[in-house]
Order: structure tokens, then sequence, then C-alpha cells
């Protein structure tokens, strides 16, 4: 069953990967939330009641719910222009995703380990260099943040990978989550879109050294 | 202790968000300047102790504490005289004064945690706190600072959050699930090689966001050169510190393992790759703040070529970053009064300086003559060994690499800092050239004299210090 739902998961990194609209994108990251929260409900079995119930709601309101409404509002809000604006055509990208996942299977053949379940180590590298590939290719700032949303999803399957041996830093990861993405959309995404209007990363090359 | 100190402190910063009041906001940053050295004494007295479970005061913590505590003394005062001549709003100021108290906090917390997972957490605060600082003008520019800022060590963070989990990987082969230093080392022997290295790289990545170093030094460029040159100072000198205490810990551990010549290896390519992008851009730069803030890159890869040399190489490390702390925040306290006289950041449109301000004139060469490691300086001492080390290490060729990129770096320096300091600016009205009083350049020509003072004639216990904070590295 995690297997599956873990496929889901790069499945949605490859449909993200060919998406046009930023819509798109926001309800991708919102059922990634879901998935996520069916991948702890089947994967933390060992750790107290307490701890997973707190893990399950924050992914299903945390992740598949605050995020994606608050992106949505801020979509609306700034007017931003539906299209993504990718750097790159879409098969391009598609190309560069598929080597991510593959590359990554690679790795995770040659590193043999009995404490780790490969596929949680498959997927959560490529769903990192993924949000990192996305960050680098698309030109609006707010796809700069779904990618880093994208990355901590890569970061949460990870943590859950080794969830019931160290609990602790499932929730440390969890923090870092809820931290960096109120500071990042809580403060500046507000801010940015009041000051520029339009946000593009063409506008934010005023600091020189000259 | 540590928990007392955190509580009062976090009160403090509280308090500064919600009060307006000047003479209040005034006197709790006094308070907390006292809080501060009471604290450092107490961490003085109980040295080798644990508290709190998560926090040691061993020798480098103890080191690079005393070192932060010396630098908020002026960084407060610098704080005051820069809001002072801004006519700040009262909410402003003490978000300012506020956001400076936790950054201060955050530092001083991170440096004494003994185990990655509690650094990781208070490294994420100074996240926090800086970029409160860095968005303090609240202009377009500020935005574009904080930003960037933001968002590099958000990601750096998360790096090293990965890191982290791959180490945890790495020690459940040794049957243990403690992530602290000490636990780490002494299980070092038994860690997974494999996830060991792949925890080193993201550790080692995300921690150079606060260490300035390739590949993530950008962030720390901009938040330098937009935050208040008080505040900015800090950032330069003992948040930059914060990060090699991260990277450091963790060498020590890596170090005890057979993954120990792999480590000089990834340290020392990520070194000299700042000293070559420190190189160009400091050939090029023409912002004073952000010419300041490359040197400190420049600086940083030295520090991390002689942890990758090794041997006496280390030694030099510690004393380096601590005397290239007293120089590099000296220059950024010098910087507001520059930047009083010429309203302007650009080198283009300052010069003369000796006219308008002799004192603050003399901080600035003594400050380069320092942060060019000219003999005087105490920089000079701490550069030659990690020559040496390079040298006993047999590295020739880095070496020579590395002098002609620091030759290069010096002649620029050393042109920019000489226009600014004596030929006249094109176009400057000096009939409105505001008054500098000279006493402001006081503390600057203290901390430069610390800095030669600790380089040249070091008293025993600052060497006993560094020496042990060496005592775990394979010699």
């Amino acid at each position: 069953m995690i297997h599956v739902l873990l496929i889901i998961f790069i499945i949605t990194l490859f449909y993200m990967a060919i998406a046009n609209r930023l819509m798109t994108y926001i309800k991708v990251l919102a059922l990634q939330g879901v998935l996520l929260f069916f991948v702890v409900f089947f994967q933390l079995s060992k750790i107290d009641p307490f701890n997973l119930a707190f893990i399950l709601l924050e992914t299903i309101v945390f992740k598949s719910l605050a995020v994606p409404i608050f992106l949505s509002y801020l979509l609306k809000r700034n007017n931003i222009t539906r299209e993504a604006e990718p750097f790159l055509p879409n098969f391009v990208s598609l190309v560069i995703t598929t080597s991510i996942v593959v590359v990554n299977i690679l790795i995770a053949t040659v590193i043999k380990d009995d404490h780790l379940d490969k596929i949680f180590f498959v997927v959560a590298l490529s769903t990192l260099f993924f949000g990192l590939y996305l960050i680098a290719t698309r030109r609006k700032i707010i796809t700069h943040v779904m990618g880093y949303m994208v990355i901590e999803n890569g970061v949460f399957v990870l943590s859950l990978a080794i969830g019931n041996e160290m609990p602790l830093l499932v929730n440390l990861g969890i923090m870092l989550d809820i931290f960096a993405s109120v500071l990042i959309l809580g403060i500046f995404m507000n801010k940015i879109g009041d000051v520029f209007k339009d946000v593009d990363v063409d506008q934010l090359s005023n600091l020189k050294d000259y | 202790m540590v928990i007392t100190y955190l509580i009062v402190s976090v009160a403090i910063v509280i308090s500064l968000f919600l009060l307006r009041d000047k003479r209040l906001v005034y006197s709790l940053l006094g308070l907390f300047l006292v809080w501060q050295g009471w604290f450092t004494t107490q961490a003085c007295l109980h040295f080798g102790t644990t508290d709190a479970v998560y926090f040691t005061y061993d020798s480098l913590g103890i080191l690079l504490l005393v070192t932060l505590s010396i630098i908020a003394v002026p960084a407060a005062l610098h704080s005051y005289i820069y809001i002072e001549n801004h006519y700040e709003p009262p909410r402003s100021r003490s978000i300012y004064i506020g956001s400076l108290v936790l950054l201060i906090m955050a530092i001083s917390a991170g440096y004494l945690s003994n185990h990655i997972a509690v650094t990781w957490i208070f490294t994420e605060i100074t996240t926090l706190s800086a970029s409160a600082l860095i968005y303090h003008h609240r202009n377009k520019l500020a935005l574009e600072g904080t930003w960037k800022y933001v968002f590099i060590c958000a990601i750096s963070i998360t790096f090293i959050f990965i890191g982290i989990l791959f180490l945890s990987l790495s020690l459940q082969h040794a049957g243990s699930d403690d992530l602290s230093f000490s636990n780490l080392l002494a299980k070092s022997k038994e860690l997974n090689p494999v996830w060991l290295q792949m925890a080193f790289l993201f550790i080692f990545t995300g921690f150079t966001a606060k260490l300035g170093l390739v590949p993530m030094f950008t962030a720390g460029i901009d938040a330098k050169d937009t935050a208040p040159a008080p505040a900015g100072a800090l950032m330069a000198s003992v948040l930059m510190n914060l990060g090699f205490v991260g990277i450091f810990r963790f060498y020590i551990v890596i170090a005890n393992t057979p993954l120990l010549h792999w480590a000089k290896l990834v340290v020392g390519i990520a070194a000299f790759l700042s000293l070559f992008v420190a190189t160009v851009y400091m050939l090029k730069v023409k912002n004073v703040k952000r010419m300041f803030a490359y040197s400190g890159i420049e600086h940083m890869g030295i520090v991390m070529l002689g942890v990758a040399a090794g041997g006496i190489g280390y030694y030099a490390a510690i004393l380096h970053i601590v005397l290239h702390a007293f120089v590099k925040s000296s220059l950024f306290f010098q910087y507001n009064q520059l930047y009083r006289v010429f309203q302007n950041k650009s080198i283009t449109h300052i010069g003369n300086y000796f006219k308008y301000n002799p004192t603050g004139a003399m901080v600035l060469l003594l400050g380069f003559i320092s942060s060019a490691a000219m003999p005087p300086s105490g920089l000079f001492v701490s550069e030659f060994l990690i020559f040496k080390s390079l040298f006993d290490a047999k590295q020739i060729f880095v070496l020579i690499a590395v002098l002609l990129l620091l030759t290069m770096i010096i002649w620029s320096f050393g042109k920019n800092i000489f226009k600014v300091l004596f030929v006249p600016a094109e176009g400057f009205d000096d009939s409105r050239v505001a008054r500098t009083s000279p006493w402001e350049s006081l503390s600057q020509f203290l901390l430069l004299a610390t800095a030669v003072y600790l380089g040249l004639n070091p008293p025993p216990i600052f060497v006993q210090l560094i020496k042990e904070s060496l005592i775990l590295l394979p010699q």
C-alpha cells in the first residue's frame, strides 16, 4: 500500500513537470499532502498515538489545506497570470525529471541498506532534486515557493523512512516545514505582492556590485 | 543556567517587540548586554560542564562566545547611534533592537550546543532574526535582499535537515539514536560510511549559507549589503562563526573515521572555489559594503583551507576566525560614519575621506591592513600558519594559486580603499558634510587592537582554549 502511494507521489512530479497553469501546481501540492497523510497512516505504526495524530493533522491541515488555500489566495490577490512560464519546453522538463528519477533509482540500487526501504530513498531524493529543478527553471517567484514546498515534501518522505526509530526527527521536520512556510509565505509573499506587481525574478536584480 | 539565559532573553525580546518607549527600549538593550556578560562569565566559570543535556561549555564554544559578547557591546552602541541618526519610528526601532537581541541569543546558544539538531534549531532562529534585521528599511532593495536571504537560508536549512536524516541512518548501523556530537564521536568507527558521506555533503552545503562559502555564499552578501551596518557587522563576523561551528563539530566526527581524506578534499575544493569567487567579485565590486562582505568570503575560504590542510592549519583556522571577527566587525561599524559623510555606497562617489573624518579614515586604513593580513595585523600570523600547513601537506600548487588569488584581492581591495581615503570624488559637494565625533571610532580601534594583540602575543589561556578545541582531531 505504501509503495503504491509513493509511486503515485512520483507520478505527481511528472505531472507537475509538464503542467502549464499555476492552479494545477497548487492542486498537485494539495494532492501530495493527501498522499503523505496516508503514507504516514500506514508507515508510522510503531509510534505513540498522540504523536501520530499530531503528524496526521499536520499533513492534512497544513500541507493539503492551509498552504494550497493560501497560495491560491496570493494568486488572486496579486493578479498573478495563470501561466507558469517555464524557461524550458515541457518535453525537456519531462526528460530531465525522468533522468532525475532514473539516476536516483540507480543510486539506490548501488547503496544496499537493510535499514532503509529503497523506495523511500528514491522518492525523497527525486522529489528534492525535482524541487530544485523547478526553482531553477521557472520565472515567477511564486513558483519558486511551490518548488520549495515540493522539496519540503521530499524531506518529509525521507524523515518518514526512519520515523519509526526516531519519531523526534519527524517532529523536527514538521517544525521546519511550518517555520519556513510561515516565514516565506506569510511574511514575504504578502509583502512582495504589495511592492512588486506581477512578481517575476527579473525584477529582483537591483542588488548589484557596482 | 542556559535555560534561564534563554528564558530571560526571550522575555527581553518579547518585551522589546511590545514596548515603544525610547528609554525603556534602550535600557532593556543595556540590561540584555549585562545579562549576556553575566552569562558569558558563568559559562567560563562552569568550563567543561554540560548544562540542560544539550549544551556543553567546551573550549570552542567558550572562545567564540566570549568573542560574540565582546562584539555585541559595540554592535549595540552603534545600533543606538544608527537609529538616533535616522529618526526611526518607534515601531521599527523596537523591532530592530528586539531582533538584534534575538540574533545574539540564538548565536550564543548555537555555539554551545552539543547536539547537531539543537545547533540546527538555533541556526533556524538566526535566519528568522537576521531576516527581520535585513528588512529594517522596508524598501524595495531591502525586500529583495530579505527575500533572497530567506529563500536561500530556507533551502540550506532543509539541506542540513536532510544531512541529519542521513546521519541518523548512518548511526542506526551503530545501533544508537543519540545524535549528540560526543556520541557520534564515540560511535565514529561503526558509522556507515556511505550515509556518512551523504550526511557530510548535505550538512556542509547547508552550513555554507551561514559560513559564506561556495555554493551558498550569495545570500550572505545581499544580507550584509542591505542590513543596517551594525547588524551587518554581526552577520559578517559572529554569524559566520556559527556556520563554522556547525561544520567544524561535524568535521571532528568525520575526521575520526576513514573518510578523513575524502572530507578534506571536499572542504578543500569548496574553500579554493570560494577564494576564486571572492577574487572575481573583488576585482569588479564598486559597493563598499559588498566589498567588505566579499572580503569575508575570502577569509572563510582561507580558514577552510587551513582545516583541509590539517596539522598546524587547524590551530590557525580557529585563530583566524576569532581575529577575523574582530577586524571585519570593526570595518562594518565604521561604514555608517562613512555613509553619513557621502550618502552613497558606491566607490565612484566616495573619496578623500581623510579630509572629512581623519579618525574614521585611520580605522579604514588599519582595517584594510589587518584584513589584508599585513605584518602588524594578527591575521598575518594565522594566514602565515595556514600557508605553512598547506606547505606541510605538500599542496604546493594549491599554495601558489592561493597566493596569486590573494595578491589580486589585496591589489583590488587596496586600490578601492586608497581611492576612498585619498582621491577626491568627482562632483561631491562638501559644503554640507556632517561632522562625526571621533569618539565613535573608539570601539573600532579597540577591536582592531585586540586582533593585533591576540595575533602577535596571544595570552596563554587563549592558546590553551584553541588547543583544547582541537584535542579530538587526529593529529
